[in-house]
């Protein structure tokens, strides 16, 4: 009898998915984590610029300039809203993070003159006195929505949906309901919270054209409406939500990340944000509002060359939520302390992770003090450090920006255009509408 | 006496009553404001945050009244949907029938419906009251997490759905109850409430006849042998 062992590893029933099933069959519930789709997919990584050479003159890097300016919110608002970059901050809420972390993205936003977001949960006063530029979200569960600081605000976002799960509501675990994040939401402390997936007082495309109205009325028409919605079928929804009257729309691709939410609708749900941007242009396009209705794209962006392709697709600014977070030192093995820095190893090993790795955000139990509203874990990222750390990251992305806007020979990053892209894959070729790199062919056009 | 300044909507826009509304009230005087001709109008009175009593004579539309603060609104005719919706305070009156979503995520304050409300009447409700002189629709108080629901009449399918902290009292049927909602005995404490609100809305009933729904509170925490669906 030989003693050699045979391991013939099933593609189907891969140790993956032997993982899943023996973990469901012995909890008897689905698995939540936070951030985004860390399947492979396609990415703006399958794009390359075509930048100047003897068919065109780059400006020259160092010296002339290059525009970042961005006005959002043209079509209605008395008050547009005006950054110095199109690098924007999305939504997240505070219970998801916490209020060091809002601060801090408050003050490096204000500081880089841009916009940040808040959340699930409402307004807190901090995010608001450190953010100059804050956008207000109406949320389906109106947690903390009131008046007040609706009128307080530089802009709404109407939320349908977000990337990391279309079509489904938020979660907050217990451990991270604490007492202010209850009494913000008006819920019982320590509860898992679960938000509405649909909005209580409106529900199909007609109705939600008056909404719109309402809001602009409450506000007097001053502050632009952006609708934001998860990338599903996203041709149509970016029609009906210019029909109802947005004055931006928010597209968030299926690597957008979430603070919790169940793992089969972050792997399984909506389309890559490569494949999204395009239908959006093409439809704000097929209503003779491009241009005129300015449109965000968020879901994995993570680069200043991310941003410079986006921006050559046709979206006039970007999102972004992981990369944030990230910056501020999610998934670092090490957290600044009293400016030091100290190893945060054992505290990931204690939920079952490693630096790299980690997605609980949903635990609340942050190692690097991020995504927690634990008094002991919050004190490790405080908004001094955290916000000089997203200035940088910020600046690198719009530095990046100009820099392939000036070598595509584009004095201004919103002159970037598809033109100046080909596709590395023919899936991306395909997705992004723009030529496979050598040749003139796009997958389903030419 | 009450000063009343009488805006007509067959003459201005819904945009030139609600800036009058928000900006142009006189302050000191009571003061009446009387909406006519408001054929169904949308967006009506919204926004508002001054203690002004408001008539709308007619019909009107969707989100009439919606985050009023501190105003007093009646509206003498039927509204659209989620009239009052995300309301924080003050009264707001339906001498009709209201349309879907009525109250929606109110904060606080009180909105009286005379007549029936359809379905999802205080929908995700987070410490309004809400008193109904007739019948809801199904859906009704679904995630509601603060504040009480006074039905006269009977209530439509699911009552109290996925409901929180909320409080529900019937008059009448109630056709079936939502997931997590049990109906509780009436303690003393709740009659008072209801007679309370019973008062506050101007209707006559005897409050004991009221069934108690609320929350079974087995929702609160994933629970893998509680059978949830989420």
């Amino acid at each position: 009898m030989s003693d050699q062992i045979h391991r013939e590893e099933s593609f189907t029933f891969d140790r993956h998915v032997l993982d899943y099933i023996q973990k469901a069959a012995e909890h008897g519930l689905y698995d939540i984590r936070g951030l985004g789709a860390k399947r492979r997919l396609p990415t703006f990584d399958d794009l390359v610029f075509l930048t100047a050479s003897a068919s065109r003159y780059p400006l020259e890097g160092y010296r002339e300039k290059c525009v970042s300016k961005t006005v959002l919110g043209t079509r209605f608002a008395k008050k547009p809203v005006e950054l110095e970059t199109p690098v924007t901050i999305a939504g997240m809420s505070f219970g998801a993070l916490s209020a060091n972390v809002k601060e801090a993205l408050g003050r490096a936003a204000t500081e880089i003159g841009t916009s940040t977001t808040t959340g699930d949960g409402g307004m807190t006063p901090e995010e608001r006195q450190s953010s100059k530029t804050l956008v207000y979200q109406c949320l389906p569960s109106r947690y903390g929505f009131n008046p007040d600081d609706l009128r307080k605000a530089n802009a709404i976002e109407l939320v349908i949906g977000q990337g990391a799960k279309p079509g489904g509501g938020g979660m907050l675990l217990g451990q991270k309901v604490s007492e202010r994040v209850a009494g913000m939401r008006t819920l019982p402390v320590g509860i898992d919270q679960r938000s509405a997936c649909r909005h209580p007082d409106w529900t199909g495309p007609d109705d939600l054209t008056i909404k719109i109205n309402e809001l602009r009325e409450i506000t007097d028409w001053q502050v632009p409406i952006y609708v934001k919605m998860g990338a599903t079928r996203v041709r149509e929804d970016v029609k009906l939500a210019v029909k109802a009257g947005a004055d931006v729309v928010v597209i968030d691709g299926m690597q957008g990340g979430t603070a919790a939410t169940q793992q089969c609708f972050i792997e399984h749900a909506g389309i890559p944000t490569l494949a999204a941007l395009p239908l959006a242009v093409q439809a704000l396009e097929e209503m003779d509002v491009f241009g005129t209705v300015q449109l965000i794209i968020s879901g994995g962006i993570r680069s200043g060359a991310d941003v410079a392709k986006a921006l050559a697709l046709g979206a006039d600014a970007v999102a972004i939520g992981q990369a944030v977070l990230m910056a501020l030192g999610c998934n670092s093995s090490t957290y600044s302390q009293a400016g030091e820095r100290i190893d945060a190893t054992d505290d990931y090993k204690k939920l079952g992770t490693a630096p790299g790795y980690c997605h609980h955000c949903h635990t609340g139990r942050c190692p690097v003090g991020i995504t927690t509203q634990a008094p002991d874990l919050e004190t490790r990222m405080t908004p001094e450090w955290g916000a000089k750390r997203l200035k940088n990251y910020l600046q690198v992305l719009t530095m990046e920006l100009t820099t392939l806007a000036r070598a595509c020979g584009k004095s201004n990053v919103h002159h970037l255009e598809r033109e100046d892209l080909v596709a590395l894959t023919i899936e991306a070729a395909a997705m992004a509408k723009v030529p496979l790199a050598g040749t003139n062919w796009i997958p389903g056009q030419t | 006496m009450d000063r009343v300044i009488p805006l007509d909507l067959a003459r201005l826009t819904v945009r030139e009553l609600n800036d009058f509304l928000h900006h142009r009230l006189p302050t000191g005087d009571a003061v009446r404001v009387e909406i006519l001709n408001p054929n169904g109008m949308h967006n009506l009175a919204v926004g508002l945050d001054a203690p002004a009593d408001i008539d709308i004579l007619g019909h009107a539309g969707y989100f009439i009244a919606g985050m009023n603060k501190r105003a007093n609104v009646t509206v003498h005719g039927n509204v659209g949907w989620s009239v009052a919706e995300n309301f924080m305070s003050g009264t707001v009156r339906v001498k009709g029938c209201a349309s879907e979503c009525a109250g929606a995520s109110g904060h606080g304050g009180l909105l009286v419906i005379e007549e029936d409300a359809s379905s999802r009447c205080g929908i995700s409700m987070k410490g309004s009251d809400i008193v109904v002189g007739g019948s809801v629709g199904h859906m009704s108080a679904f995630m509601a997490q603060a504040g009480t629901l006074v039905v006269c009449g009977d209530a439509g399918g699911s009552l109290g759905d996925s409901l929180y902290e909320a409080m529900i009292y019937v008059g009448g049927k109630i056709h079936s109850l939502g997931a997590d909602a049990q109906e509780e005995p009436m303690t003393a404490t709740d009659v008072a409430r209801v007679t309370d609100l019973l008062t506050r809305a101007g209707i006559t009933r005897d409050p004991k006849s009221f069934k108690r729904v609320a929350s079974k509170r087995s929702l609160y925490h994933w629970h893998a042998d509680a059978g949830q669906e989420y």
